[in-house]
Order: structure tokens, then C-alpha cells, then sequence
């Protein structure tokens, strides 16, 4: 028998209601990986005694044949849902000690439909990043490595590192993931596995704790499109307890998979092939190109002439955002306080103490942003840019059916070649996904290739709004072009 | 007619008063929440995460408090904005849980709407209103139960405000306690927002600036808190005061929030310009942009209830009252209601008469309002139906009143109790008549001779002898016969 955290989902669900193995073993199974795997720092909290009980009632249900679409697998959710009972910190010290009594829509969504709880994932603090490094529970690692360098320790991406190296490395067998300007994405291409943030209004944000409220958008990740599609299905729908949901039926993301592109238009942005990139990167988009001719796909250059801006355009807002969402967090009704003469010192010593660098800046730069005298010139500016950006690809979806671009400017980078990248550099790795996030599409990335140097690269795919059964169909094509469903350069711990 | 101004040292200067007033609206759940909006919970007891501002929490818009302001847009004459959006309003406050208070700041749901009141010399004067928007209130710091502490009750986080924001278009105290008094007619024909005042449910910001006739605006200084129509009356007078007093002693007048202190009389400074709190305004991401749908106006629109001055209107044309009467009438739902239940039938002349002076002087020396009072509309209306049916006299009226309050009996049961039915027997007045013109020769022989005033005091004797009962029109009548 295969290691049972080899599986993909849709074997593992086979298997479970065909009695080869029950829940429990498949729960017992992952937590004796992520026993080995501690090092990565995948998981903030591992839930191995509640995942065992979950696990159980799976059993209770397979026997009776009321298993769910998610009935027995092992989940790692991302530590910015809140799950009820389960310590919830947004990898943040302000959250300290915080336990939810409520339960988020889309984890809710999981359990009611038999998954089963590992753990919550690491990330970077309040989603703030793209190397889960700036948590306060410290970084997450990569389990890939540089071929012929087994000592350089990668990051896996971020904001949802975590989640992506749990599933990248077997601790779980699909995760959730939270994308505000590529956190889902990015990560899954470091960790060579599948992301896909859906589009904006897609999923409930109800009970993830927000970063970004007009870009925050939950997404599945998993080792497969398939896995990833049955995740999505469970995730998706709308929520009357969030106004921004979308209030559109949920297809079965599976029956897209597979067939052929005749008659699509499949459109490459050449704004996407800025001067420093990976030339292995180059390498793997134009085999991607061939593969979707080779699927009957016509190919097209696109322009989206507002590519430039995204980046600066999303700090702006996402900063913007963030400063307003995160003043909650003042130590007079959860997680931690620290107290003080006069109420602003108690804000002040919570505050301080409470967020680390990244959520201060990002905090700062916001409140600046939006003061009286500047909003005009930033705030208002960026979002009126951010509708150009809308504009840019809709007039590229009147010629096209979806984009094609790499997701990621390069592979994974250690933690130590981050830190020392100055802010801009570590921006421009979200260079690729952070458009998509503005304009609010749905955008998927799929592991595509193997760098010269050992690391897996993914291509991303980005649909029109609402059309995530295209993109899941493009991904499955991809995937088996790529061959790359074995993640051969996997290192175990 | 000459504006009003205020008599400085070194000469005559004029009041421009704009008003903020932020009305509770009545619903049944908050703003953005389930939790109940209904007061009288122990402390923190109707909060539900969203309102306490926990991780992950989403606000969603309560449709009726969305309706509940269209009909007050529809009621101050108001463009109702058919798209709006909700804001964000950014401070710090231990009882603010969020850190942000949700507006309406760029694109508000009622814009240029109008009212008009009546001054006291019958001038009608329009005033301008900017706009109407909806927001959340704030939760309540209870300082001083414990030293050292303060408590946060977040009953009130989130309850539904409509802020009402008037041009500045007052001219004078009298002006704004009007706009005031008219406003919250509305809104309690409405049934939008309770109007109390000294609980808290209706709460008003007064800006006040002066200037020389002829002059534009004065710096405009924001009054805080001001919650009675006399205060507001008051804080506008002695605003105005203070800052002409300034200005005469070539002090500036700053741009600043201050506080009126309804015991001292006098506005101190609360906070200064260069203190203001940046609130950075900017779209909640979390609310969507909120659109009226057609059908939904019309249908407030086609339900509106009639408003004091379409009410003052009628009450003229169909009672024939003056308009002071029916203005005074109309100015509390509860009155108009009281007075027509009570005119139906009747003389509504005197019904208006009874209710403006004998039951508003009861009602104000007891300090009750009219849904408190002792007499019912319809025994109102009964004793004035009594009057005109000759059954009583308007002066045994008086004591029946007087009975009514206290016994909260009909007035039938209590004339037929005490015997007080006049008398419109002309037999019997006549023969009282005839005793008294017997009795008093001398007085007879002065009428006679020209003493026409005498006639009262013929009446006056009469009407003792017959405890009062007798019928004023037919004693006078028979009376003039037969004293030739």
C-alpha cells in the first residue's frame, strides 16, 4: 500500500468508503508525519486529539454511507479562520491567548462536510507578507530544497506558507488559504502544489479575520486540481452574514476537468515579462503556451497597460485597509493587553507590544494614507487606478477566454535572501498575482515545472469573474501536460 | 420683516445657526447586527460579536433601519438617494469597539431636503436641510462606579442614528428650538424615533457663528450636546454672547468644539482646531453600495402618515380653526389624535379652546403629558357635547372639568350624580324670575330708569338661586321681557 499521505483526495475518499482504511488511520497517518515534519513550523497549532475524534465520527459516517464530500480527510486551516474552541492568532501576539466561540463560514462548510481538523496553519502576521517570516510564531520552511543544497532553508511563500508547505510536504491533505494580493498563490507555486483564489465574493469571508476586506478572499490548496476543485466546492457559495458575497450557485468544479481548448482563446499579457526574470520561468510559460495550442487553444498577446501600477496601487489600498480593520486589536475585550496609566497608554502598550514590524508598518503607512490631507492623493488615486486595472482586463476578456502568465518572477528564496531584499524587491514577487487580486478575478496557480535548480514553478491561469470552472479546466490540462502530480523533489523530514 | 439681532457694545450683530441632530431610530435590531435594539437589558447583554468588534466579524445591513430613514427623508421634504454608500469614521474610544464607526460620509441617503417653521410674530421661515445620513452608535464608558475604572456597556454599539445636518439657515434662538420642535413632530408622526430628548434618543450639535448685518459668516463654533429645545435656545444665546463679547474685545473667535453647561450657562472649550481628530474617512470594503430599490420607496411613499402641516392644513378646513389653534394642535401627534377623537361630534372650536387651555394648563401643572392625562378624549368631548346641548352651562363646565380629573368619570354620570343639569325650563326660571323682581323693587325701578348694566346682577341673583344651573340664554332672554 501506497503511504497514506501520498494520496490525492479523490483516492483517499475511494479508498475510506471501499473500507481499505478508515478515517482514523488516515488521521493517525498524518499525524505521525507531521510529527516528523516539526522543524517546518507548518502549523501554529496541531489538533491531533480533536483531528483522532473528528476522525472517528468520519468512521461513524462512512459505515452508515453518509459520508460528505470531504468525509475522513485531513485539513489544515489557515490560523486567520476562527474555529470555535481552537486557539485562532492570525500568527499575531496581539491575539494572544484567543479562542473563538464562533465558527468561520468556510471552515464550518469543511467540517459539515467531513473534513477533519490537523491543525491551524502558520502564515505571515495578519496575512501580511509573502514568506510567512514575519509571524510571531516564527517562519515557516520550505520543505523543497535547492538541488545539491540540503542546508539552505526556502521559504515557502506566503501569506498561506504555512498551508502550502503542510500540503506540499504531507501533513494534510488540502488546505485553506486566505489571497489578498497573491498570499494563496505564490506560496502554492514555492511549494510546488495548486492555489486558487477564487473570485472576489466567491467564498464567505465571514469569521476570517480580516487583512484587507476589499481584496481578502479564501481559497483551497491542495495537491491536485481535482483535490483543489472538491475543496472549492465545499468552500464556495453565499453567505447572507457577509454583504460581499456573491449570490450564485456553486457548480461541481470536477465535471469541468479534463477535454480540450478548441474554440478558446487563451491571451498572454506581455506586461508580464519584466527585465530580471527567471529565464527558467520564461522557459516554463512558453512550454505552457505550446501545451494549450496543443489543446486546441488559439494564442494571443494581450496588453493590460496598468500592470505597472498594481503593485503600488495595492499597498496603497491593502495599507489603507489594514489600518482601519486592525484597530480592534487594543487589548479592552480579547487577546492580550497591557495596561497603563490612561487609556492611550493602554492602546499604546498593547499595540506595541502586540504587532510586530510588518502589521506596525503597514499600520503606519495606512493611517497615513488616509489622513484629511492625503487621501485625495493616495487613497482616492489608487483606487481610481485600481479601476483601470479592472478596465485593462476587461477589454483584454473581450478577445480572450483567460490569461496565461508565470506565477512567481522566481523559485523560492531562503529567509535569510528575503530579510535582505529591500521591501520593493519582496514586493515584486507578488508582481504576477497581485493584478488579479485588484480586479477581483479568479487566478489559479499550477506547479508546471522544476527550476534548474530543483525548485518547482508554477503557471498561473486567471479567468473572468465567476469563471473558475474555465480556470479549473485550463489547470487540468496543464497538470497533465506537466506530469508534475508526483512532486518527485519532495523532501521528507 | 427685520431680522433678528443681538445688541453688542459697539452695535447690532446677527446669529447664523446650523444644527446636527442625531436621532435613535426605532428598530428592533442594531444597524448592523441581530442583536436587540430595544433599551432596558442589563449591561451587555444585547451584543453579539459583531457589535463587540470580534476578529473576522462582517457587518450586514438591517433593511428596515434603511427604510425607517427613507420615510424621514420623505417627511423633511428630502431627495431620497437612490444609491448611497457607508463609510468608515476612524478614532480610538474604549467604548467604540471596532475603531471605527460606520457613516455615511461621502454619499448619504437623503440630500436637500427642507422644513418650515413658524415664528412667534407668524413669520414662516424655510429651512434647508443638507442632508441625512445613517450611521452606528457608539457603546457608553461608565466612569466613577468603581475609582479607577471604567466600565464599557455596549448595549447601545451599533444602534441605528440618523444624523440630520441643517444649512446654516437659523437666524436666531427662537429659529433653532423651532427647527428642533418641528423635527421631532416628524419624526414621532413618523414613528421614526421617539424624540426623548432627556433620555438621550434625540441629541443635538449647535453651530453658532455672529457677524455685522451686511457681513459674511463668522467663524463657526460647534456646541456639543445640547439636549432640550431650551438648551438649545440657550446655548445659542449665550454662544452667540460669548463670541460677540470676543470679538468686541478684539479676541478672535476660533474654530473649536465646546460644551454647553446648562447649570452655569456659558460654552467652554472642548477641543480646538489643531486637536481635531483626523477621522479618516474612507468606504467600508465590508458593506456594498446600498440601492433603494423603486418599489420599496413607493411603498413608504404611499404609506407616509399625514404630517403636521398637511394636518395643520386640515384642521383649518375642515374645524375652522385659526391657524395658531391648529398649529398648536398639530405640533404632538398625541394632541392632533387627542383633539380629534375629542372634536368628533362636537363644536371643534371649543374642543380645541378646552384642550389649549383648561386641559394644557391641568396637564402643565402636573407635569404630564397629553398621553397622561387624566381625561379622556372622549369625556373631553362629551362635556363640551354637554355645553352645547344645553344640558350645562359653560360655567358648571369648570367644576365638571375640575370633578372629571378627579373622579375619571364621564362627564354625564357626574352632572347626573350632583344634580348639575341646567335648567331650561322656562317655567321654572321664570318663577325664580319672579321672586327676585318681587324682592327687589328699588333695583327694578333703577333698571327702569336706565342702569342697563343692572341686568347682570338680576342674572347673577337668579342664577344663585338656582345654584347656577339656570340657562344662561334663556334667563337673559326672559329676564329683558320682563323687565320691559
Amino acid at each position: 500500500m501506497t503511504d497514506l499521505v501520498d494520496l490525492t483526495i479523490a483516492e483517499a475518499r475511494k479508498a475510506l468508503d471501499e473500507g481499505e482504511f478508515t478515517a482514523t488511520e488516515l488521521a493517525e497517518a498524518h499525524i505521525k508525519e507531521m510529527e516528523k515534519a516539526k522543524h517546518l513550523n507548518a502549523y501554529i497549532t496541531e489538533t491531533p486529539d480533536l483531528a483522532l475524534e473528528m476522525a472517528k465520527k468520519s468512521d461513524e459516517r462512512i459505515k452508515n454511507k453518509k459520508a460528505g464530500l470531504l468525509e475522513g480527510i485531513p485539513v489544515g486551516m489557515k490560523d486567520l479562520y476562527c474555529t470555535k474552541g481552537v486557539l485562532t492568532t492570525a500568527a499575531s501576539h496581539i491575539l494572544d491567548g484567543f479562542v473563538p466561540f464562533y465558527e468561520s463560514t468556510v471552515s464550518e462548510k469543511i467540517w459539515n462536510a467531513g473534513g477533519v481538523l490537523m491543525g491551524k496553519t502558520n502564515l505571515d502576521e495578519f496575512a501580511m507578507g509573502s514568506g510567512t517570516i514575519t509571524g510571531y510564531y516564527g517562519c515557516t520552511e520550505n520543505p523543497w530544497k535547492r538541488t545539491g543544497d540540503n542546508k539552505t532553508v526556502l521559504v515557502p511563500g506566503g501569506s498561506s506558507g504555512g498551508s502550502a508547505a503542510a500540503v506540499s510536504a504531507g501533513l494534510c491533505m488540502c488546505a485553506t488559504g486566505t489571497d489578498t494580493g497573491g498570499s494563496i498563490r505564490q506560496p502554492a507555486s514555492f511549494c510546488g502544489i495548486v492555489g486558487l483564489k477564487p473570485t472576489y465574493g466567491r467564498c464567505s469571508r465571514y469569521g476570517i479575520i480580516a487583512f484587507a476586506s476589499s481584496l481578502d478572499q479564501a481559497g483551497p490548496m491542495a495537491r491536485t486540481v481535482e483535490d483543489t476543485a472538491l475543496l472549492m466546492e465545499v468552500m464556495a457559495g453565499f453567505d447572507d452574514k457577509d454583504s460581499t458575497s456573491a449570490q450564485l450557485a456553486v457548480p461541481n468544479y470536477r465535471k469541468a476537468l479534463g477535454g480540450d481548448l478548441k474554440g478558446k482563446v487563451v491571451g498572454i499579457p506581455k506586461e508580464y515579462r519584466p527585465s530580471g526574470i527567471n529565464p527558467d520561468v520564461i522557459k516554463m510559460w512558453d512550454e505552457g503556451i505550446r501545451w494549450l495550442k496543443d489543446a486546441g487553444a488559439e494564442v494571443v498577446e494581450v496588453s493590460l497597460p496598468h500592470t505597472e501600477y498594481a503593485l503600488t496601487t495595492y499597498h496603497v489600498i491593502a495599507s489603507a485597509e489594514c489600518s482601519s480593520n486592525l484597530a480592534r486589536y487594543d487589548g479592552i475585550r480579547f487577546g492580550l493587553r497591557k495596561d497603563g496609566k490612561t487609556l492611550d497608554e493602554v492602546y499604546a502598550n498593547t499595540r506595541m507590544e502586540g504587532f510586530g514590524n510588518e502589521p506596525r508598518r503597514r499600520i503606519l503607512i495606512g493611517t497615513y494614507i488616509l489622513g484629511e490631507s492625503r487621501y485625495n492623493d493616495y487613497f482616492l488615486k489608487a483606487q481610481k487606478v485600481r479601476r483601470l486595472i479592472v478596465k485593462d482586463f476587461d477589454d483584454a476578456f473581450k478577445k480572450v477566454d483567460f490569461l496565461l502568465t508565470p506565477a512567481a518572477p522566481s523559485t523560492a528564496v531562503s529567509a535569510e535572501e528575503m530579510k535582505n531584499q529591500d521591501p520593493i524587491t519582496v514586493f515584486l514577487n507578488d508582481a504576477f498575482v497581485c493584478p488579479a487580486s485588484l480586479a477581483g478575478l479568479p487566478a489559479m496557480v499550477v506547479p508546471s515545472a522544476i527550476s534548474s535548480d530543483g525548485l518547482p514553478l508554477g503557471l498561473q491561469i486567471i479567468g473572468k469573474p465567476f469563471a473558475e470552472e474555465q480556470v479549473f479546466q485550463v489547470a487540468s490540462i496543464i497538470e497533465k501536460a506537466a506530469n508534475f502530480t508526483k512532486q518527485p523533489h519532495r523532501v521528507r523530514g | 420683516m427685520a431680522r433678528y439681532t443681538i445688541e453688542g457694545r459697539t452695535g447690532a450683530w446677527e446669529v447664523v445657526v446650523g444644527l446636527e441632530v442625531h436621532c435613535q431610530v426605532i428598530t428592533k435590531s442594531k444597524l448592523f447586527s441581530g442583536a436587540s435594539a430595544v433599551f432596558g437589558d442589563s449591561q451587555n447583554c444585547s451584543v453579539s460579536t459583531i457589535d463587540a468588534g470580534y476578529p473576522g466579524m462582517l457587518p450586514v445591513i438591517n433593511q428596515y433601519a434603511v427604510e425607517q430613514t427613507v420615510r424621514t427623508g420623505l417627511g423633511i421634504n428630502g431627495k431620497i438617494n437612490k444609491y448611497s454608500a457607508f463609510d468608515r469614521k476612524n478614532y480610538f474610544y474604549a467604548d467604540l469597539p471596532t475603531g471605527y464607526q460606520i457613516s455615511q460620509f461621502f454619499h448619504p441617503i437623503v440630500t436637500d431636503g427642507w422644513l418650515e417653521v413658524t415664528r412667534e410674530n407668524g413669520e414662516v421661515k424655510k429651512i434647508g436641510i443638507e442632508r441625512i445620513h445613517i450611521e452606528q452608535d457608539a457603546g457608553k464608558s461608565i466612569h466613577g462606579q468603581v475609582k479607577g475604572k471604567t466600565f464599557i456597556d455596549l448595549n447601545r454599539a451599533g444602534v441605528t442614528l440618523m444624523e440630520i445636518v441643517t444649512k446654516p439657515e437659523m437666524e436666531s434662538p427662537e429659529d433653532a428650538g423651532n427647527f428642533v420642535r418641528k423635527l421631532r413632530a416628524i419624526v414621532r408622526y413618523l414613528g421614526t424615533c421617539d424624540g426623548n430628548m432627556d433620555e438621550g434618543s434625540m441629541r443635538c450639535d449647535v453651530n453658532v457663528s455672529v457677524n455685522r448685518p451686511g457681513d459674511g459668516f463668522g467663524t463657526r463654533v460647534e456646541v456639543k450636546n445640547v439636549n432640550s429645545i431650551r438648551f438649545v435656545k440657550e446655548a445659542v444665546e449665550v454662544e452667540a454672547r460669548r463670541q460677540i463679547d470676543a470679538y468686541e474685545s478684539g479676541e478672535p473667535v476660533t474654530q473649536e468644539t465646546r460644551l454647553f453647561d446648562s447649570d452655569k450657562l456659558e460654552t467652554r472649550a472642548m477641543r480646538s482646531k489643531e486637536f481635531a481628530i483626523d477621522y479618516r474617512y474612507f468606504p467600508d470594503p465590508d458593506l456594498v453600495t446600498l440601492v433603494l430599490a423603486d418599489d420599496m420607496v413607493a411603498r413608504i411613499r404611499d404609506t407616509m402618515p399625514e404630517l403636521p402641516d398637511a394636518k395643520k392644513q386640515r384642521f383649518i378646513d375642515e374645524y375652522k380653526l385659526t391657524e395658531y389653534d391648529a398649529r398648536q394642535l398639530v405640533s404632538e401627534k398625541e394632541v392632533a389624535e387627542y383633539f380629534e377623537t375629542a372634536a368628533k361630534g362636537n363644536d371643534a372650536k371649543k374642543v380645541a379652546n378646552w384642550i389649549l387651555g383648561d386641559l394644557f394648563a391641568l396637564l402643565n401643572s402636573e407635569g404630564k403629558d397629553i398621553t397622561e392625562s387624566p381625561i379622556s378624549a372622549e369625556n373631553l368631548g362629551k362635556l363640551v357635547g354637554l355645553i352645547g346641548n344645553n344640558t350645562i352651562s359653560g360655567k358648571i363646565a369648570k367644576d365638571v372639568f375640575a370633578i372629571m380629573e378627579k373622579k375619571k368619570k364621564s362627564p354625564e354620570v357626574i352632572v347626573e350624580e350632583q344634580g348639575l343639569k341646567q335648567v331650561s325650563d322656562t317655567g321654572a326660571i321664570e318663577a325664580e324670575i319672579d321672586k327676585v323682581i318681587a324682592a327687589n323693587p328699588d333695583k327694578v325701578s333703577e333698571y327702569k330708569g336706565g342702569k342697563d348694566k343692572l341686568l347682570g346682577w338680576f342674572v347673577g341673583q337668579v342664577m344663585a338661586a338656582t345654584k347656577g344651573k339656570a340657562n344662561p340664554g334663556i334667563l337673559n332672554e326672559m329676564l329683558k321681557k320682563k323687565l320691559g
